[in-house]
């Protein structure tokens, strides 16, 4: 009595087929991660040496390390997460604790979408006008760094209410009961219990910003410059951009120098992500609900 | 004899946007009883428990006309701060909330609301609270625990957690949402009987669906329907002798 119909038959084979074609098209996502990775470490792994990390780019940028970029792009990044989360998460609490519902708030959710959608060589020359020109700052970490800031500030913002509103409503409703302010219940309650999400947020944020070339080229990042920065306002070399120079204006420049160059920003942006995941699981584990 | 009154509403009307959830509501709840609401899904006997403690209003479009008055003093008036409010009126919720804290923090949680952190000697707090847990009869299961998360605790237990941490505050009046709704029979009867325990001390409103429940747990019940009072009387009479007839409907179970 429960031999399989021809129906069952055909359905069961079109779940297997599906199934099939959903695991191809996964196979397929991941694949172009794989192939960058492999050819990376492949073809930039000699290049990579103690040296090269910690000595300056001689010989017009065809030898030597890269030691002034990547302290460069440690400087933008801290600089631009120095103004970006503190203005972010500031937002984020003000949007989803404080305001109500009307029209000025949709208003501003709507910005913040449309800040997320604006190419980031827009972001440049806004920064040239606001940062460089505007405020005076020069081409500088501090105009190079804002520009960036104001470029990931969706990524913070989004990714700090998110993890604000997915703290439970009977807690705040508890604390309000008790006679607790607004500001008490964030303190004590919600942002104890959001702060894993937030800081996910500020990761990506950071992978995001030692990435950009573009926000960065017109505003504080030089072509060339073999020593280290000693302020927000100097000049600085940047991993990103030095790639792109190195591939593409510099002639004579030997092959595995960019992929050097690439691998060790990729390794950069990958070990703060395995960072934060780690940071991340170890609060969801406190977690206490 | 006339008992004392702890909590009178006049002509309380009360809207969500356009919606109006209560129409002209005139009570008086009298202190160191136990009051049930009771009525049908939607009556508004919520909304009225509600607005005794005005954590309606964080609700953005609601609004409410008439007054209520918590021993005599109309927590509507412009010049009354809500955080005074929120101490002498307690709320238990539906679904037990202690917060993720320790179940000692959450005890002290709303005392340090309201008395600050400084000055609080150590055997001060551990005094304040063994006095709430044991008063909620959990003291003797949780002492030895006291710095375990409180959300780890079973319902009833948890329940019962969420009404120690008002009494450290010493609120008059205590709020109750279908307090027992989440919880299973033998600890609907637990909490029931803590409840039934604090009256002398507290005003207590209960709001609950379960027509048991308010027979058995309350002294005086207020039938509510579609937003107004129908009929207030003490428990054994409404239940023996409804003097509406939507009342002795409900009560039977004809509709709700």
């Amino acid at each position: 009595m429960f031999e399989a119909t021809n129906r069952n038959r055909w359905a069961r084979r079109n779940q297997s087929l599906i199934g099939a074609l959903l695991g191809f098209m996964t196979f397929v996502l991941i694949l172009p991660v794989l192939i960058i990775l492999g050819v990376l470490v492949v073809e930039g792994g000699p290049a990579i040496s103690w040296e090269f990390l910690f000595s300056e780019p001689t010989q017009g940028m065809t030898a030597g390390g890269v030691f002034p970029a990547l302290v460069g792009t440690i400087w933008l990044v801290v600089v631009a997460l120095l103004a970006s989360v503190p203005l972010g998460v500031a937002a984020a609490i003000y949007l989803s604790e404080y305001a109500s519902d009307n029209w000025l708030t949709r208003f501003i959710n709507l910005a913040i979408i449309n800040l997320a959608g604006v190419p980031s060589i827009v972001h440049a020359l806004f920064g040239v006008g606001a940062f460089v020109l505007f405020f005076n700052f020069g081409t500088s970490i501090l105009a190079a760094s804002l520009t960036l800031a104001v470029m990931t500030l969706p990524v913070v913002i989004v990714a700090t209410r998110e993890s604000l509103q997915a703290v439970p409503q009977a807690f705040r409703e508890a604390c309000w009961s008790m006679g607790a302010t607004r500001w008490q219940t964030i303190r004590k309650v919600v942002l104890p219990n959001s702060i894993s999400g937030i800081l996910t947020g500020v990761i990506l944020e950071v992978s995001r910003t030692a990435g950009e070339t573009a926000p960065i080229m017109f505003t504080g990042a030089a072509f060339f410059l073999p020593f280290l920065p000693q302020g927000v306002l100097d000049q600085t070399m940047a991993m990103s951009l030095h790639l792109f120079v190195i591939s593409t204006q510099v002639p004579g420049v030997p092959e595995h120098l960019p992929y050097g160059v690439a691998l060790v920003l990729i390794g950069m942006v990958l070990s703060m992500n395995a960072i934060s995941i780690a940071f991340r699981m170890y609060l969801r584990g406190k977690k206490k609900w | 004899m006339t008992m004392k009154i702890a909590i009178e509403t006049h002509d309380l009307s009360f809207w969500y946007g356009d919606f109006q959830a209560l129409f002209d509501v005139n009570l008086s709840i009298k202190h160191g009883r136990i009051t049930s609401l009771i009525g049908p899904s939607g009556c508004g006997k919520s909304t009225l428990l509600r607005s005794i403690n005005r954590i309606n209003e964080r609700i953005g479009n609601a609004r409410s006309t008439g007054q209520i008055l918590i021993h005599g003093h109309d927590i509507l008036a412009p010049e009354v701060e809500l955080l005074q409010v929120r101490k002498e009126v307690g709320m238990v919720f539906q679904r037990p909330n202690p917060l993720p804290l320790s179940i000692r923090d959450n005890v002290l949680f709303g005392y340090r609301l309201h008395h600050g952190k400084r000055g609080l000697k150590s055997s001060e707090r551990d005094r304040i609270v063994e006095k709430a847990l044991s008063k909620v009869l959990l003291w003797d299961s949780v002492k030895d625990r006291l710095d375990h998360t409180a959300t780890q605790l079973s319902l009833e237990e948890q329940q019962k957690l969420c009404i120690a941490r008002l009494l450290p505050v010493q609120p008059e009046v205590l709020l109750m949402d279908e307090p027992c709704s989440a919880l299973d029979p033998s600890a609907t009867e637990a909490v029931e009987e803590l409840v039934w325990d604090l009256r002398d001390q507290f005003t207590i409103v209960l709001v609950t669906h379960n027509m048991a429940q308010a027979r058995r747990a309350s002294d005086e019940c207020i039938f509510m329907l579609l937003g107004k009072v129908i009929e207030h009387s003490e428990t054994g009479e409404m239940f023996v002798n409804p003097s509406c007839q939507e009342t002795a409907d409900y009560i039977e179970g004809r509709y709700g």
